[in-house]
């Protein structure tokens, strides 16, 4: 499939500070994808360039073979039909639900849009809300609107800046799998910013980590996850530890707590010195193992036990274990590791 | 409901009082009309008040509407020469008085003025400049001074929402232009109604101007009324009637807002301002320096100039009298409201639940009543109880005694207090309000309660609030005409007071220097508004 987005060696500055630097993906048609990064990382200038708010340094954005922004040059925000979902939602208040909705269309017959609205309205579960007015809503029902109101004159784009991040935790897993099925269902592309990893893994199809400007992996959130593309990547996915090993063979590094082969090759001399990435599920607790580690705390999670476990050369490694195993603080345990692939990166 | 919240409650409704007495001694005169003084009032008098009134309205309505929300739009939103200085320089209008604005624009403007002089001599004529002594120079006039209202709440309106607004709009394919008028206007609108209501208030309170253009308003006609013609029932019938169209003002006020909830659509204000390149730019620059340059600097060069020639006159030491009473009176004004406020604030903190928060509703309504009419609201029940008094205590009382409260400064100060009530209390309450109840709760769970409690946390976070109240009303005292005028003891003449009879006489110059005082004196809170609008 051919790109329909395409963010090509982009760089946006705010007078003298680089603040997107030469950062380039590609999205298809009807994919979600999603930049990951903590504040400051750049993110949002980046929805900001696509939406046209900003202007861009170098590089060139291209929508569906359109040319969208040039250093110099650029298509106005009203004329890209590229939707926008903001963070704080921006709700007209002086307006109900169902003008707020109907506000991008202002071009469609009037029966046509009735039905556009209603239908929408449909597709977000508000069906019944058209006459009230935002401040009459939840925090979740306004954000509703918000996509209503981004989704009704069918963008070629839509970008959702932070989007659930004024709501509480439970709503905001909830929400993120609902609108990605609303977003699939209208195939919409769309782009989404976020510093919640698990937002980003439940709504995109592609993932981007972000840090000081630059793009540092664009991939499927399970390639991010298991085959990172640098140490900052790995720490910033999930959770885990690094240990210090030696490469021993093409796929097999020794350890503290053994030597372990994984199917695919690292790219690693023999006898180089390396750090092994250690997520919490590559730790399985055996009774039966030799290797002891030391319960130094537990975080009990319902359904497993988050231990951090000390090896006796005093480093420590994280261990999720099925909440029936309950052992106390202080308690040496057998650890054995369990992955089909390693994930190494160069001692320093 | 607790003895305490109790008494906060009836605290309340005594400061409340203040307000609704002189509101329905006014209004008693609509309930029972004097058929005699209604038959001379509709033959004579009140078609062409009426007429005048609704010009001067719809004028001055339209005028600080078109000054106001441009100059608004373009400080909030773009970036153009000299943006930073007109931010808050197109303020300084309210520094100076309408009053003061019109003799000295009158002073330049008129036939023997500098402008006219200048046209004379230069291209021999002068015929053909319209009158500023017409329906539409009033208009001019008012417009210059009460447009900062309008001004000051649109443009914080547009810049807390305006650049997300246009942001939205372009994301649905509005074009700027088209995100103006229909996103940014329409949610600005009960901010723009809200500084369009204060600009009509202040137009139909406007006692100076009218008198100084002697424009038939009711203001002045309830001044002739009752100080010319010495009726005070007179008064009072336009008094009712001029209250009427108050509350017809605060109601429509109220419903346009309807039941829509305004908030400001999203934290917007980080993104920058877009600039304004060439030419654009300096026509912005120049309109915003036309309108500040009629509406303050022009009028102001003229006053100082003025103020200068009369300096060399023999009677500065007779100004200092003025500016003394002045002074004193407004420091008594403004420490007699803040207090006023205070209690309220703390009466409504105290007792939220019931009838208190109706009282300081009800006692902040002052604002809204213009001067003339709380100078006859408070007097006629003054005298009232004078008579009273000296009915029933008259042995007691000294041979021959005509007054008791009458003519003292009790009455004055009973009408300030009245009107500047609503001032002294949003600076109070602002700052009340600031004070979370959890703060309070843990202050007394460690152990302060009664009056260690408040002079523990309360004063000390009220200060900034209660300083704001002291200066607000300290200056609009200063500022006042028509009750200092109608109410003032025998031989208390303020500055204001000066420039009236100065400016009756026509003597622009001699009623320069007092005007001068005036504005610098208004410049303060000016100066304070800018700066908090700049912390923001």
């Amino acid at each position: 499939m051919s790109a329909f987005l395409e963010f090509d060696q982009v760089s946006h500055a705010y007078s003298q500070q680089t603040v997107v630097d030469t950062m380039s993906f590609t999205l298809v048609e009807g994919e979600i994808g999603c930049l990951l990064g903590s504040s400051g990382c750049g993110k949002t200038t980046v929805l900001r360039c696509l939406a046209g708010f900003e202007p861009i340094r170098a590089g060139s954005i291209r929508l569906a073979g359109q040319t969208l922004s040039l250093p110099g040059h650029q298509v106005p925000a009203h004329a890209r039909q590229i939707g926008m979902v903001f963070q704080d939602y921006a709700l007209f208040p002086h307006l109900t639900v169902g003008d707020n909705v109907a506000f991008g269309l202002r071009r469609w017959s009037r029966a046509e849009r009735l039905r556009r609205v209603a239908s929408l309205l449909d597709l977000v579960g508000l069906a019944g809300l058209a006459r009230s007015y935002p401040h009459e809503l939840s925090g979740g029902q306004q954000q509703r609107v918000a996509l209503a109101r981004a989704l009704a004159p069918r963008p070629r784009l839509l970008l959702l800046d932070e989007p659930f991040s004024n709501l509480d935790v439970d709503l905001r897993s909830r929400l993120s799998a609902e609108v990605r099925a609303i977003l699939k269902q209208e195939n919409t592309t769309a782009i989404l910013v976020t510093h919640d990893q698990h937002e980003a893994f439940a709504m995109a199809d592609r993932v981007g980590v972000m840090q000081a400007g630059r793009l540092l992996q664009w991939a499927a959130p399970y390639t991010l996850y298991h085959q990172p593309a640098s140490r900052f990547v790995a720490d910033f996915i999930g959770q885990g530890v690094f240990l210090p090993g030696v490469v021993t063979g093409p796929a097999c590094i020794e350890t503290e707590i053994g030597e372990f082969c994984g199917a695919v090759p690292v790219p690693f001399d023999v006898g180089q010195r390396v750090e092994v990435l250690l997520r919490p599920d590559d730790v399985q607790h055996d009774d039966a193992s030799s290797r002891k580690a030391v319960v130094e705390s537990k975080v009990f999670r319902g359904s497993e036990f988050h231990y951090t476990l000390a090896l006796p050369s005093g480093r420590r490694v994280l261990a999720e274990v099925p909440s029936h195993h309950d052992h106390p603080v202080g308690e040496p345990i057998g650890i054995r590791l369990e992955m089909d692939h390693l994930i190494a990166f160069p001692a320093h | 409901m607790p003895v305490s919240s109790l008494r906060w409650s009836v605290t309340a409704f005594l400061i409340a009082l203040l307000t609704l007495v002189p509101v329905l001694v006014i209004l008693s005169a609509i309930a029972s009309p004097d058929p005699a003084i209604v038959d001379h009032l509709m033959q004579h008098t009140l078609p062409r008040l009426l007429v005048n009134t609704f010009w001067l309205m719809a004028g001055v309505g339209l005028g600080v509407l078109l000054l106001g929300v441009p100059l608004a739009w373009l400080v909030a939103l773009y970036d153009f020469p000299g943006r930073r200085f007109f931010n808050w320089a197109l303020m300084l209008p309210m520094a100076m008085p309408a009053y003061v604005l019109a003799f000295s624009q009158l002073g330049l403007f008129d036939f023997t003025g500098p402008f006219q002089t200048f046209l004379r001599e230069r291209f021999g004529d002068s015929s053909w400049v319209p009158s500023i002594r017409s329906t539409p120079g009033v208009i001019l006039v008012m417009t210059l001074a009460f447009y900062p209202y309008v001004y000051l709440l649109a443009r914080n309106a547009f810049a807390t929402m305006g650049r997300r607004a246009l942001e939205v709009g372009a994301s649905l394919g509005y074009s700027q232009r088209a995100g103006f008028l229909r996103v940014a206007l329409p949610m600005a609108r009960p901010w723009i109604a809200g500084g369009l209501t204060l600009a009509l208030m202040e137009t139909l309170a406007d006692f100076g101007t009218v008198a100084i253009f002697n424009y038939d308003a009711f203001t002045a006609a309830i001044y002739k009324a009752w100080f010319s013609l010495f009726s005070l029932p007179t008064a009072k019938q336009l008094a009712s009637l001029l209250i009427l169209l108050v509350f017809v003002l605060v109601w429509f006020e109220q419903r346009s807002r309807g039941r829509r909830a305004y908030t400001q659509a999203g934290r917007g204000g980080r993104a920058a301002r877009l600039p304004l390149k060439g030419v654009a730019g300096w026509v912005a620059a120049a309109w915003a320096a036309l309108v500040l340059t009629l509406a303050f600097l022009l009028p102001f060069a003229q006053l100082c100039l003025w103020a200068w020639r009369a300096m060399e006159g023999e009677w500065t030491g007779e100004l200092l009298g003025y500016v003394g009473r002045s002074l004193l009176i407004a420091l008594i004004a403004a420490g007699l409201v803040t207090a006023l406020a205070l209690a309220l604030a703390f009466a409504v903190r105290r007792a939220p639940y019931g009838m208190t928060p109706l009282w300081a509703r009800l006692a902040t309504l002052g604002y809204a009543v213009p001067g003339t009419v709380l100078a006859v609201g408070v007097f006629v029940p003054v005298a009232a109880l004078d008579n009273f008094l000296i009915d029933g205590l008259g042995r007691w009382l000294p041979e021959g005694t005509t007054a008791v409260f009458k003519g003292t400064l009790f009455v004055m100060l009973l009408a300030y207090a009245a009107r500047f009530l609503a001032v002294g209390h949003s600076a109070v309450a602002a700052a009340m309000y600031r004070i979370t109840r959890t703060q309070e709760e843990c202050a007394r769970m460690l152990g302060l309660t009664g009056w260690r409690l408040v002079l523990a946390l309360h004063l000390p976070l009220l200060r900034g609030g209660l300083l704001t109240a002291v200066l607000m009303v300290f200056v609009d005292v200063m500022k006042e005409m028509p009750i200092t005028l109608m109410t003032r003891p025998f031989g208390w003449d303020t500055l204001a007071v000066r420039i009236f009879s100065l400016t009756s006489e026509g003597d622009w110059e001699r009623a320069a220097l007092p005007a001068v005082a005036i504005v610098l004196a208004g410049l303060l809170p000016v100066i304070l508004l800018s700066r908090q609008k700049e912390s923001l």
